[in-house]
C-alpha cells in the first residue's frame, strides 16, 4: 500500500515549439569561450597558450585526474585569453577564448573512418576518453568512467536514456529522428565495450514518432519502451525502476545493481568520436521559451555565447526576464548572456518577466502534496522548515537530505509557493561547509 | 557575423535577469484555490441545512461567515500583516463552525466562536499553518463548555414528517436506547434513509450524509484530502460500535447508523483532513485517523456526551507532531525507489 509507485508531475511540456523543427547548424560563431570546467570531476589543464594557432578538434586542455574529461577547440583560429570567464553553473571560471579566422580548418585525420570492431576494448575507451566525450544529458558525466565499471560490478543491462522529461526540451527527440544510425552505431560501440546483451531505450510515450523510427533502425539490437510521460522519468534511479523494477537505494549507483545509464545523445556523440574521430566539439541545443523570437533546435559549436545562440533564433521577442541553461524544472538561471554553451547545455530557454516572477513564500500548510510527488520518498516540507531554522544534522540524519535530487516536483506542486529546491540547496551547501571544516580540524 | 543579427545591447542590458533556484516553472496550486474549493465541496450541505432549518440557519450561517473575515482582517492589521481575508481560510474556518453549531444559536454565540476560532486558536499560535488544534472545532468545544444549554437546543425541521422531536438520534440514543431512536423514525429502513438523507435533528450542516459524502469524494477527486482518512476514521467507528455498541453482547451493535449519525461524515472528511492539523505522511494519516475513530467511538458507548468527533479530532490534533516525528519518512520501501 505504501510502496505504489506514485511519484512526479505533469508540467505542461512546451515541447510543441520546436518537436517539428529540424536540427539547423548555426554558423561559426566569431569568437568561443571554452571553460576548463564542463564536466563532473576535476577541471582541466590547458595545454595551449595565448597566441597560439588552433584547429577545429584540436586538444587543447587535458584531464588527467581519474574522473576529468579533455577539452577541445571548437572553431580553428587564435587562442587570445586564458582567463576568468562568465560560466553558465559556477558564475565565472577559468576559460579558453580562442577567436575564430571563419576558415574552420579541422585537426589532420579528421573526420577519419576508422573500423571499431577491428578495436580491443582499451582502444575504443582511450578514443572515448580523449575525445572528452561526456553524458549530454546535461550532468556532464564523463561516459568512459562509466563505460569502466570495476571489474567487481556485474553488468547485465544497458539502459539509453531518451525519456527527455523536462519541459521545452527537444534536442534528444531531434537526435533520434535524424541521427538514428549515429545512435545505433554509438549503442553497438558501448554494448561491445560492456558486453551485455540486453539493451533498453526508454522514451516518454509523447515521442512515438521517435519510438517508431528507433524501433526500424534497431531490428533486434534493442527494445525500444515508450514510457508513461511523467517527470522526472529521465532520472536515472527512475527509469532504471520503470524500465526494470530495479531499485537503487541510497548511496548505490546504477552500477551496483547491474545497469549502465547512458543519454542518447552520448550513443551519437560516441559514433562520431570512435568511427569518425570527431571529439565532443560541437552538440544540439534546444532554445526556446516565450521570449525566443525563432524556437529551433540548433547544432552549436562548444563555447559559443548565448548571446550569439539567441540571436540565431531572431532573437529576443520582448524583454526577457529569466535565461535558463537546461530545462525549466532543474536548469540553471543565467545572470548574463555572455555565458558559454557547454558540454551539457541541453537548452537555452528565455521566459517573460511575468513568468519569471518569484513568488512571494508562504508558511507550510502541511497540505502533503510534496511528500505525495517526491520520486524518492522524502519529506519536503519538513527539510523546507529543518533548512528555514538550519537544524541541518536532523535534516541529514533523520530526513535523508543527500537523496535529493533537486528535481523540483516539490515546489512545482507547493500552494504555499515555498522555494523548497532552494531551502534544500541551502542546506546542502551548509553541511557541505561543515563537513570541509570538520576535515580541517582533524588535519 | 551581420550586425542586425547580433543582439543589440540594449537587448542584453534589458536583461537584467531575475537569478534564482529551480524549478522555473510551477504549478497554478494555490492556497485561495485549495481554501474555495473546500468551500464549494460543503455549500451543498450548508445550502440542504438552510432549507431543513429554516431561517435561523441562514442568520448563524452568515454571522459565523462575516465575524470570522472581519475577525481575520482586524488580528492581520494587528499584527502588521498583508491583510488577505480573500485566500478564503477565513471564510472556510467560519463556515465549518457555523455547520457545527445548532441552527438556532443566540446571535452573540457564533460571534464568540468565530473570536475563539480565528484569534485564540488560530492567530495566537501564528496564524495559517501553525495551528495547532482546528479552529473551527476548537471554537465548537469553547461554546459547548460556555453555552452548553444553547448548544444542545436542536431546532425542528420546517417540514417534519414523521418525526416530532427535534432531538438528535445520538442524544435519543444515550438517554433512552437504540430501540427509541428506531422508534423516533418509525423503523429501521426509515432510519436509515433519514440519516442518509438528512432529515433529521443535529447541527445545521452536519446531518445530509449524501450531500457531505459527494462534497468529500469532490475533493478527493481534486486531491486536496486523502481517502485514506475518512475511510479509516469512518471504518474505525464502524467496526469498533458494531463490535461494542450492542445491548446483547459482542457483535451486535448497529455500525451502519454509529457511521451516519452525529458528526462523524462532515468531522472525518473535512476535519481530520484539515491540512495543517493532520500528519503530513500516508502512514501518519491512518493513525490519526484511526485514533480519531477509536477516541469517537469511547466518547459516544462511554462517555457523558451524546457525540464524540469534535472532542476525538481536537485530541488526535494534539499528537499530530508526534505522529509527525514517527513517520518521518513516506516509508522505507519507497524511500528505494
Amino acid at each position: 500500500m505504501f510502496s505504489r509507485g506514485k511519484w512526479g508531475i505533469h508540467p505542461e511540456t512546451h515541447k510543441t515549439a520546436t518537436a517539428d523543427r529540424p536540427i539547423e547548424s548555426m554558423k561559426l560563431p566569431e569568437k568561443v569561450i571554452i571553460p576548463i570546467r564542463q564536466h563532473i570531476g576535476a577541471p582541466c589543464e590547458p595545454v595551449v597558450k595565448k597566441g597560439d594557432l588552433v584547429k577545429t578538434g584540436q586538444l587543447i586542455a587535458v584531464g588527467n585526474a581519474a574522473v576529468s574529461s579533455n577539452t577541445h577547440a571548437s572553431v580553428s583560429g587564435t587562442v587570445t585569453e586564458i582567463a576568468v570567464k562568465p560560466h553558465p553553473i559556477c558564475g565565472e571560471d577559468m576559460a579558453i577564448v580562442i577567436e575564430s579566422d571563419g576558415a574552420d580548418q579541422w585537426e589532420e585525420n579528421i573526420p577519419t573512418n576508422r573500423d571499431w570492431q577491428a578495436m580491443t576494448n582499451e582502444e575504443i575507451l582511450s578514443i572515448i576518453k580523449n575525445a572528452g566525450i561526456v553524458g549530454m544529458g546535461g550532468a556532464a558525466f564523463p561516459t568512459y568512467v562509466k563505460l569502466n565499471p570495476p571489474k567487481d560490478k556485474q553488468i547485465d543491462t544497458l539502459i539509453i536514456n531518451a525519456a527527455e522529461c523536462e519541459p521545452f526540451l527537444t534536442a534528444d527527440h531531434r537526435v533520434m529522428l535524424e541521427y538514428a544510425q549515429s545512435v545505433v552505431s554509438g549503442i553497438k560501440i558501448m554494448k561491445k565495450i560492456l558486453g551485455v546483451q540486453n539493451i533498453i531505450v526508454g522514451v516518454e510515450d509523447n515521442k512515438m514518432d521517435a519510438v517508431k523510427v528507433m524501433r526500424e533502425a534497431f531490428g533486434d539490437l534493442a527494445q525500444v519502451i515508450p514510457m508513461k510521460t511523467q517527470y522526472p522519468q529521465g532520472a536515472e534511479k527512475m527509469i532504471i525502476k520503470t524500465l526494470l523494477q530495479r531499485s537503487v537505494s541510497s548511496g548505490q549507483l546504477p552500477m551496483d545493481v547491474g545497469v549502465v545509464v547512458q543519454n542518447v545523445g552520448t550513443a551519437a556523440a560516441v559514433a562520431d568520436a570512435v568511427i569518425k574521430g570527431i571529439p565532443l566539439v560541437e552538440r544540439i541545443v534546444t532554445v526556446s521559451g516565450s521570449m525566443i523570437k525563432e524556437p529551433k533546435n540548433l547544432k552549436v559549436r562548444i563555447g559559443t555565447s548565448f548571446a550569439d545562440v539567441i540571436a540565431a533564433c531572431g532573437g529576443f521577442e520582448g524583454t526577457p526576464g529569466k535565461v535558463i541553461m537546461g530545462g525549466p524544472m532543474m536548469g540553471i538561471a543565467e545572470y548574463t548572456v555572455d555565458v558559454p554553451v557547454i558540454k551539457g547545455t541541453s537548452g537555452i530557454l528565455a521566459i517573460s518577466v511575468k513568468e519569471a516572477k518569484k513568488m512571494e513564500e508562504s508558511p507550510c500548510i502541511h497540505c502533503g502534496k510534496c511528500v505525495s510527488v517526491c520520486p524518492m520518498g522524502l519529506n519536503p516540507s519538513m527539510l523546507s522548515i529543518l533548512a528555514e531554522k538550519e537544524i541541518i544534522d536532523e535534516a541529514r540524519d533523520e530526513y535523508n537530505i543527500v537523496d535529493c535530487m533537486e528535481c523540483g516536483c516539490c515546489s512545482f506542486v507547493c500552494p504555499a509557493k515555498r522555494h523548497i529546491v532552494h531551502h534544500i540547496k541551502y542546506t546542502k551547501k551548509l553541511l557541505a561547509d561543515k563537513a570541509a571544516r570538520e576535515k580541517g580540524a582533524t588535519k | 557575423m551581420s550586425a542586425d543579427n547580433a543582439l543589440t545591447l540594449e537587448q542584453k542590458q534589458a536583461g537584467i535577469f531575475t537569478v534564482s533556484a529551480s524549478p522555473h516553472m510551477l504549478s497554478n496550486e494555490s492556497i485561495p484555490k485549495i481554501m474555495w474549493t473546500v468551500v464549494i465541496a460543503l455549500l451543498p450541505a450548508v445550502i440542504f441545512g438552510m432549507v431543513i432549518f429554516g431561517g435561523g440557519a441562514v442568520q448563524t450561517v452568515l454571522l459565523c461567515v462575516i465575524s470570522a473575515m472581519v475577525f481575520e482582517a482586524m488580528v492581520l492589521k494587528i499584527r502588521k500583516r498583508r491583510i488577505c481575508i480573500n485566500d478564503g481560510s477565513a471564510f472556510l474556518t467560519g463556515l465549518l463552525l457555523a455547520m457545527c453549531l445548532p441552527a438556532d444559536v443566540p446571535f452573540y454565540l457564533p460571534i464568540v466562536g468565530s473570536f475563539i476560532a480565528i484569534v485564540v486558536a488560530k492567530h495566537s499560535m501564528g496564524g495559517l499553518g501553525y495551528n495547532i488544534f482546528n479552529p473551527a472545532h476548537v471554537g465548537r468545544a469553547a461554546l459547548v463548555l460556555s453555552w452548553p444549554v444553547a448548544m444542545t437546543t436542536w431546532t425542528p425541521m420546517t417540514y417534519s414528517v414523521d418525526t416530532v422531536s427535534s432531538a438528535t438520534p445520538l442524544g435519543v440514543l444515550k438517554l433512552q436506547g437504540y430501540d427509541a431512536v428506531v422508534q423516533m423514525f418509525g423503523g429501521q429502513a426509515d432510519m436509515y434513509k433519514d440519516l442518509f438523507f438528512g432529515f433529521r435533528g443535529g447541527c445545521l450542516g452536519e446531518t445530509s450524509v449524501l450531500l457531505l459524502v459527494l462534497g468529500g469524494i469532490f475533493l478527493i477527486y481534486k486531491g486536496y484530502i486523502d481517502w485514506v482518512v475518512p475511510v479509516t476514521m469512518i471504518g474505525t467507528v464502524g467496526v469498533l460500535t458494531w463490535a461494542f455498541g450492542g445491548s446483547v453482547g459482542l457483535f451486535s451493535g448497529d455500525p451502519l447508523f454509529h457511521m451516519m449519525a452525529g458528526g462523524l461524515i462532515i468531522g472525518a472528511f473535512f476535519m481530520a483532513t484539515d491540512m495543517v492539523t493532520s500528519p503530513i505522511t500516508k502512514k501518519g494519516k491512518i493513525i490519526f485517523a484511526f485514533g480519531c475513530g477509536a477516541i469517537t467511538v469511547l466518547i459516544r458507548l462511554i462517555g457523558g456526551y451524546p457525540e464524540g468527533v469534535c472532542y476525538s479530532i481536537l485530541l488526535m490534533n494534539s499528537v499530530t507532531p508526534l505522529i509527525d516525528r514517527l513517520c518521518k519518512v513516506p516509508s522505507q520501501k519507497r524511500r528505494v525507489a
